[in-house]
């Protein structure tokens, strides 16, 4: 059995060598706010009240734009949908938190930090203290996203654009989902959602995030049900 | 009015995060959900991926030879081999810088 220190460690180990996508991501976040004209401590306070960077990106984006702040709440919100999917993975192993834990330690969860603590949980389903793996993985990035956003508040447009560092977003989910290339039926889920992401790309308040794993979840549901 | 509206997206992410782990009970979910959901990063992630790959920042397809193409391939190969997340992330983002750059 582990103590609750060995395992917030190793929650914070699992999502450490994700800093070298989350934290170029946040200096651009940050860098993109204050280019768009807005005062920077209301981009940073963003990185406090929302906790979610491409949804950061795109609410700012919008008003910028002209959108109506009704356009800018709804695209958020349909964007971190997706928490609302990783909420029932991880119910499985945080039923036994109070109340009141549950309502903090959620605050916590995001994409890198979930993947991380989902695939601890998985491995160690017996541990008693197994939240304070999401705790040190959450915690970790919720810090450094704090201190990368302000950093590209202050750089601003010393951030080279040329460097195309949002390309590490997709490279650091690349890094969580390789290893699931060897299981066919993970493959054909993945492919699915990928596609349809492309195919709904245009969809309104950039719902292909969440129509693409609903569409990709659904056909888990026909795999499950053939290979029985 | 711009900090209202962070509140309130702040609030609905909140309840985004909050809702399946504090206020759903997990015993309402029926057991093929329960394994359906064991999919759920394989199911999400590509759609993070595919698009941040393959269509640039003003919203259209990329040609098929630009360089994200090739350093995505190089990091899917890369964290493969290696199984290590570090690698796998400066493997794509420098093969890209080298494609862009020096070539």
């Amino acid at each position: 059995m582990l103590s609750k220190r060995q395992i917030f460690s190793k929650g914070i180990l699992a999502v450490a060598p994700h800093m070298f996508s989350v934290i170029p991501f946040g200096i651009v976040c940050g860098a993109i706010g204050i280019e768009l004209g807005f005062s920077p401590v209301l981009v940073y306070a963003m990185s406090i009240i929302i906790f979610g960077g491409a949804s950061q990106i795109v609410f700012l984006q919008l008003l910028s734009g002209g959108a109506s702040a009704l356009i800018a709440v709804t695209s958020v919100g349909v964007i971190n949908s997706r928490h609302l999917l990783y909420g029932a993975v991880l119910s499985e192993y945080l039923e036994k938190l109070s109340f009141i834990k549950k309502l903090l330690i959620s605050y916590l969860v995001v994409d890198q930090g979930f993947a991380e603590s989902n695939k601890f949980f998985q491995k160690n389903r017996n541990e008693t203290h197994l939240h304070y793996h999401l705790l040190g993985s959450g915690g970790t990035l919720w810090v450094c996203w704090q201190i990368s956003t302000l950093a590209g508040i202050i750089l601003g447009s010393f951030v080279p654009e040329e460097l195309g560092l949002k390309f590490a977003v997709p490279l650091t989910f690349i890094a969580i989902v390789v290893q699931d290339i060897k299981k066919l039926d993970h493959v054909i889920v993945m492919i699915t959602c990928g596609l349809s992401s492309l195919l709904f790309f245009d969809a309104p308040f950039k719902s292909y995030i969440i129509i693409s794993p609903i569409i990709a979840l659904f056909v888990a549901a026909l795999v499950l049900r053939l290979k029985k | 009015m711009t900090w209202f509206t962070i509140i309130i997206a702040g609030i609905i992410t909140y309840f985004m995060r909050m809702t399946m782990v504090a206020l759903v009970d997990r015993n309402l979910l029926g057991e093929r959900v329960k394994a359906v959901l064991t999919y759920v990063p394989s199911a999400v992630f590509p759609a993070i991926i595919f698009p941040g790959i393959f269509i640039n920042d003003y919203g259209t397809f990329i040609e098929m030879n630009d360089p994200k193409i090739f350093g995505a391939i190089i990091a899917i190969l890369v964290g493969y081999f290696s199984r290590n997340v570090i690698a796998t992330i400066i493997s794509g983002l420098f093969s890209y810088w080298i494609i862009i750059f020096l070539l």
